[in-house]
């Protein structure tokens, strides 16, 4: 080989070993540090309590708990939107216009980014009937619409035609069709989207900041719902940007890393436990 | 039978309701933007706003110039993308010609794993790490500034980036590859001259997938970037498109030639977005066409 050719592959193979390296020891990197820097920070008061002025001390309960309480709310309010329009699209659309338009919609959601979602969401909804979890779970029931949707078309597809054929043909309506045969076909499709979901709102703050607003008070869910509050990662800018709390935003930090990686183990281990069902 | 058939009929109408909620949504969102954005526009004019070099929103004399805006984001995303692209894209080659399986696995959820850490983990180390490490380095007083942000942003595109360039490169067909390496091409120059030239709408898209983010981030941004309303330089404290709205929201009050800016630097930064969407969904329907 020519000395030119030898060095053109040597170059190209130390930048393939230098790059990857570099996103697997980012990756690393910014585990560690934010392990090393937070997990000694999480105690139970910081976990159980409220942040309270006379006691001098700050407790992420409240925001645990909105994070829950939204998660909830959104999850109930986007998962008939998604599973319904992806229900549409694979077995009533007959008018391929009418697909197109739906889906291109639906790319254009999925790339707006999240600030623009907060600024509609406060237009939208915080104007209307005030800041409050509810309208941040609104704002981003719009936000993971797409997501939805997508997982759940991606997984009616996989359902064999042969059983919607079996099912009209022993004389079942569209619908009972819908309910009996493809529903439960796209169980996974809806599992996956709903967990997709869960770790985009879990890491969700700009959409928030002027939708849900940033109490730290201790709610129960229904009062919750209605009046304001922060989420975790919410929680975790006002700490360190407004107040200086950065023990408490490493603590936050490191939880949210925490519930990343078990959101997206349970998402390789829900795909792998259908994809093993589905070929036995 | 003519019950079952309205009930049917019902049935479906509900579902192709459901299936409008999305372009409803999207028209909501343009119609609301466009309604409040025009305003503050018209009474600053549009080439004022859209040109003028100063920003001062709560002096005597309020000034709503946009330009630093748009340079820095204009600015900030070229950097991250000078910087993200050719790492996600030699990762990329990596992932999807090189590693092995066991290989692939782990680093494919090592960056499923950066995709998911939310922006503000990011924004709370770089606050951390970046910042002070930058004005250690560089000797300035601030190291919150345009050269933080670019870093920050092009770690957080990189998952993207690799990804998409990862689907585009399976993509390619077997036989290009092995045509190539029969007439005595080594492994590597294959991959690079075969493989890549043939996948390379993906990878234009997964450039603009990485361009859409790094517009679109507000939060990392606002923690590491100053936001200081100066033209961009590297070195000195700027604020984006996205931040301009988010750092004055929360204190403008509603209805006042300020709050009414804000909207409209919003319009400004979703007409950009559609445009990056425009561009990438052509590179996609290229790519399904071909």
């Amino acid at each position: 080989m020519k000395k030119k050719r030898k060095l053109y592959v040597f170059l190209v193979r130390a930048a393939m070993y230098a790059c990857t390296a570099l996103t697997v020891f980012l990756l690393f990197f910014l585990l560690g540090y934010v392990f090393i820097k937070g997990i000694p920070h999480i105690t139970w008061e910081l976990l159980s309590t409220k942040p309270s002025y006379l006691a001098d001390r700050i407790g992420i309960l409240p925001d645990i708990l909105n994070t829950i309480y939204i998660i909830l709310a959104t999850l109930v309010i986007v998962l008939p939107l998604g599973v319904g329009a992806a229900i549409y699209l694979t077995e009533y659309a007959k008018n391929r216009k009418t697909v197109a338009v739906i889906e291109y919609a639906a790319e254009t959601l999925s790339g707006i980014p999240s600030v623009i979602y907060g600024l509609v969401g406060m237009l939208l909804f915080s104007n209307n009937f005030g800041t409050s979890l509810l309208a941040g779970a609104l704002t981003l029931a719009i936000m993971n619409l797409p997501t939805v949707m997508r997982t759940t078309q991606e997984s009616l597809k996989t359902v064999p035609q042969s059983y919607r054929e079996g099912a009209f043909g022993l004389g079942a309506g569209k619908w009972r069709v819908i309910r009996t045969v493809v529903l439960p076909g796209c169980v996974d499709g809806i599992i996956t989207g709903c967990i997709l979901s869960v770790g985009r709102i879990l890491g969700e703050s700009a959409a928030l900041l002027f939708t849900a607003g940033f109490a730290h008070v201790l709610n129960g869910i229904l009062t919750g719902l209605t009046s304001p509050g922060a989420t975790l990662t919410v929680a975790l800018y006002v700490y360190a940007k407004e107040e200086g709390e950065f023990g408490v935003a490493f603590a936050i930090a490191a939880i949210l890393m925490i519930l990343t990686l078990l959101i997206n183990l349970s998402a390789t281990l829900v795909g792998k436990y259908f994809a093993k069902r589905r070929n036995a | 039978m003519k019950k079952k058939q309205l009930f049917e009929n019902a049935v479906q109408a509900i579902f192709l309701l459901l299936g409008l909620v999305t372009v409803g949504c999207v028209l909501l969102i343009t119609v609301y933007l466009i309604v409040s954005g025009i305003p503050a526009i018209r009474e600053i004019g549009l080439f004022n706003f859209l040109f003028g070099k100063e920003w001062a929103s709560t002096a005597e004399e309020p000034k709503y110039g946009i330009l630093p805006f748009i340079l820095t984001s204009v600015y900030g995303t070229a950097g991250a993308i000078l910087i993200g692209v050719p790492v996600g894209f030699f990762t990329g080659v990596f992932v999807s010609k090189i590693a092995g399986k066991r290989t692939r696995a782990v680093i494919e959820s090592a960056v499923n794993l950066l995709a998911g850490i939310p922006s503000v983990v990011y924004g709370l180390v770089g606050m951390l790490v970046l910042v002070p490490g930058i004005s250690k380095i560089f000797h300035v007083p601030d190291g919150a500034s345009l050269l933080a942000a670019i870093f920050v942003l092009s770690v957080m595109i990189l998952p993207g980036i690799i990804k998409v360039s990862v689907t585009a490169l399976d993509a390619v067909p077997k036989e290009y590859e092995d045509a190539s390496l029969a007439l005595g091409a080594t492994p590597d120059e294959t991959f690079f001259r075969v493989s890549v030239p043939a996948a390379r709408s993906g990878i234009a898209a997964a450039v603009v997938l990485g361009v859409g983010r790094a517009v679109g981030e507000a939060m990392a941004v606002m923690m590491v970037a100053g936001n200081v309303a100066n033209m961009p330089s590297l070195f000195e404290s700027v604020r984006f498109l996205t931040t301009a709205v988010a750092s004055e929201m929360a204190y403008s009050s509603p209805g006042s030639l300020q709050r009414n800016a804000l909207f409209s630097i919003a319009l400004v930064l979703f007409l950009f977005i559609m445009l990056i969407n425009a561009t990438l969904n052509c590179f996609l329907k290229r790519n399904r066409e071909k």
